[in-house]
């Protein structure tokens, strides 16, 4: 592997210079704060307005939705910082779950064979999004727009072609799905609150793409085609690995949400994922990923995640008027980011 | 070399890793449903055009019961459908064009579709509305209409929910803004004597319809009853029940192979069919009796398919004809 001497520096910089020094205006001038801050704005809101909000079984149910979105968002804001967008997500993680038990049905094969085939089909596709992308070198946007409805299509013409109908059989009574079930939709009693698995595989997926991004040079690599590809190859950072590389992890992603996905619900519908591609985008921007790239952070991302969880739960438990449920969504999450831009400008004009 | 490995490695995964319980094996050794025709009738050509999107589980079987009836009456069945209002009248158009000897349309915007019906009865073609459009039919010259009020299946809903001695109603709604949705939960209220919520969930997203279910159980422990407007929902909001801790029974709207599953081993209340198949199949059937006979039924009333409530009694003899895609 060839070194990119230029791009080290970037970790020093960003890391302070002395380690065990860490100051407060460098915490302050991290990418999440905003978004911190923001989720407990939103936190405290609802804790005064919702009754039913602070009770621990609400809790896992926040934070399982979050959960569900954030397994997402974490590896989007990775591709985001890269300077990429992706809108094939959501529809990914069904296409995922769907080879998954198709594949296991069809074939009568233990559920754990499906699994595998799925990982591989779905890191296929990451791969084909990656690939387009700089051999075409069109953008992302329209790349994974095409991805998108090609999927979309699939997910239904391939349903309906190999079932019959638009839903998949259910695989709950073949070898394997419980153990299966185990990894991907298991429930953990915690304080006498049952939590998801998937909240796990979340807290994992962060700490994973933080130390990425913040302590190899692969990390370096994101920042550094995010902010300019062309300088980032100049200085000897292979752009096009790092950028196939960010689709195939946000492929992996999709893959467990995907098992997810069907080990929790048994059935898969074809028509589900649409429209989630660009709640991942927002959990990230609202995190504090920059749309233009370069700048942002896994936590961040994370921290995005759970304000949606938070707010879009919390409308629920506050027994607003259905009806108007969409709009309070939107009005909230504007309100979390206005306060989040707003706190990390100050930062910025303090530091 | 690692090629020849990786697929060795692949196909000996394959040949340890079979499933000996459920899949498909366990499918074809189930029965399946066929037929042939059984009359000596003309070769017609009826075409049948609905609102239907992409995959869309409930058309599927309104389909497959047109197509049975299609092969028993010896008719050459043509399908066509689009969502979109402006295209289905499109579809309608060319199979006028086609001179099809009789049309089945669904009115779900009536007002798009009118011009077009009409211009089919104009064109001496007979008519058959099917599922929504029942206030329209006569007034465009279909000559019945098979379907189901949604207004009377949520009347139904209400007074089961009464019989059961519900208290607190959940009327959840996957898809905003659908009309048919609306009338259902209005039909509820209407005959209900407890009282009634409204909760919009995304229906594209299953986790969120499980959270929303669970956090609104959490919030409201009064809920005695949560009905679903999708078949594909009511697992869901068993496991939310379950997970909020609530006693609700769950009732559903439409059926499928696991709601027919949650019928038999109680976790489903009851369901509320309006039997797709039968929409497809008489529509089809009729038609037939029309070339060949002149008769139609209904006598210029809509003929209802629904609702029809099946319970835990019902389920044994469901699940064959779930599993099949004819229920």
């Amino acid at each position: 592997m060839k070194a990119a001497p230029t791009a080290e520096p970037a970790v020093a910089e960003r890391e302070g210079d002395q380690p065990g020094h860490k100051s407060l205006g460098r915490l302050m001038r991290r990418p999440e704060l905003g978004a911190v801050v923001g989720a407990v704005a939103v936190f405290v809101f609802f804790s005064f307005v919702a009754d039913s909000f602070l009770q621990t079984s609400s809790f896992s149910t926040v934070l399982y939705y979050s959960s569900t979105i954030g397994i997402m968002a974490v590896p989007v804001a990775l591709l985001m910082i890269g300077g990429e967008f992706d809108l094939s997500t959501g529809v990914m993680v069904t296409s995922s779950a769907l080879v998954s038990t198709m594949f296991s049905y069809q074939m009568t094969a233990n559920v754990w064979v499906g699994v595998g085939v799925s990982l591989l089909v779905t890191l296929a596709l990451g791969l084909f999004n990656g690939i387009m992308l700089v051999r075409t070198k069109l953008p992302s946007f329209i790349i994974t727009l095409g991805t998108f409805l090609m999927l979309t299509g699939l997910n239904l013409g391939l349903t309906e072609l190999i079932n019959g109908t638009v839903s998949t059989k259910s695989i709950s009574d073949m070898e394997g799905f419980a153990s299966a079930r185990d990894l991907f939709a298991s429930q953990l009693t915690l304080f006498d609150v049952e939590f998801q698995v998937t909240i796990l595989w979340w807290l994992g997926l962060v700490a994973v793409a933080t130390w990425i991004l913040l302590r190899t040079r692969t990390g370096n690599w994101i920042f550094a085609v995010g902010g300019g590809a062309e300088s980032a190859r100049a200085v000897g950072v292979p752009v096009a690995r790092t950028k196939i590389g960010l689709y195939m992890g946000v492929a992996f992603a999709a893959w467990i949400s995907g098992q997810h996905l069907l080990f929790n619900y048994d059935v898969v519908q074809s028509g589900q994922g649409v429209g989630n591609e660009l709640i991942y985008i927002a959990a990230a921007v609202i995190g504090g990923c920059l749309l233009t790239g370069g700048y942002g952070s896994a936590v961040g991302a994370a921290v995005g995640a759970l304000i949606f969880g938070m707010t879009n739960k919390g409308i629920t438990y506050a027994q607003w008027e259905a009806n108007w449920f969409k709009f309070f969504l939107g009005a909230m999450l504007l309100l979390a980011t206005l306060l989040n831009a707003w706190i990390r400008k100050r930062a910025e004009a303090k530091s | 070399m690692t090629a020849a490995a990786m697929a060795a490695v692949i196909a000996a995964t394959l040949a340890a890793g079979c499933s000996s319980t459920g899949g498909k094996r366990a499918e074809e050794e189930r029965e399946q449903s066929k037929g042939q025709s059984a009359v000596d009738t003309p070769r017609w050509k009826i075409a049948m055009v609905t609102h239907s999107g992409e995959g869309d589980t409930y058309w599927d079987i309104v389909q497959s019961g047109a197509e049975q009836a299609a092969v028993k009456d010896n008719i050459e069945f043509l399908y066509g459908h689009d969502k979109e209002a402006g295209r289905q009248a499109q579809l309608v158009q060319s199979m006028i064009d086609k001179k099809v000897d009789g049309l089945i349309v669904t009115l779900a915007k009536p007002e798009a579709m009118e011009k077009v019906v009409k211009k089919a009865v104009k064109a001496g073609i007979p008519v058959v509305t099917i599922n929504s459009g029942q206030d329209q039919s006569k007034a465009f010259g279909a000559l019945s209409h098979i379907g189901q009020d949604e207004n009377i299946a949520g009347e139904a809903v209400g007074t089961e929910l009464n019989e059961r001695g519900r208290k607190k109603a959940l009327c959840v709604l996957h898809e905003q803004g659908n009309v048919g949705h609306e009338q259902r939960c209005a039909g509820i209220e209407k005959t209900f004597k407890g009282k009634v919520d409204k909760l919009y969930v995304e229906g594209t997203n299953m986790p969120d319809v499980d959270s929303s279910l669970t956090a609104k159980l959490q919030t409201d422990k009064k809920i005695d009853a949560v009905v679903t407007l999708g078949a594909p929902f009511a697992a869901t909001a068993v496991k939310a029940v379950d997970q909020a801790g609530s006693d609700a029974e769950v009732d559903t709207f439409d059926l499928d192979a696991k709601v027919a599953a949650g019928l038999e081993d109680g976790s489903v209340g009851f369901a509320v069919d309006q039997q797709p198949y039968l929409q497809g199949y008489e529509a089809v059937d009729l038609m037939w009796l029309y070339r060949s006979n002149g008769n139609m039924l209904g006598g210029g009333q809509p003929v209802l398919t629904g609702p029809q409530i099946l319970t835990k009694k019902d389920a044994p003899a469901l699940k064959k004809y779930t599993e099949r895609g004819t229920r």
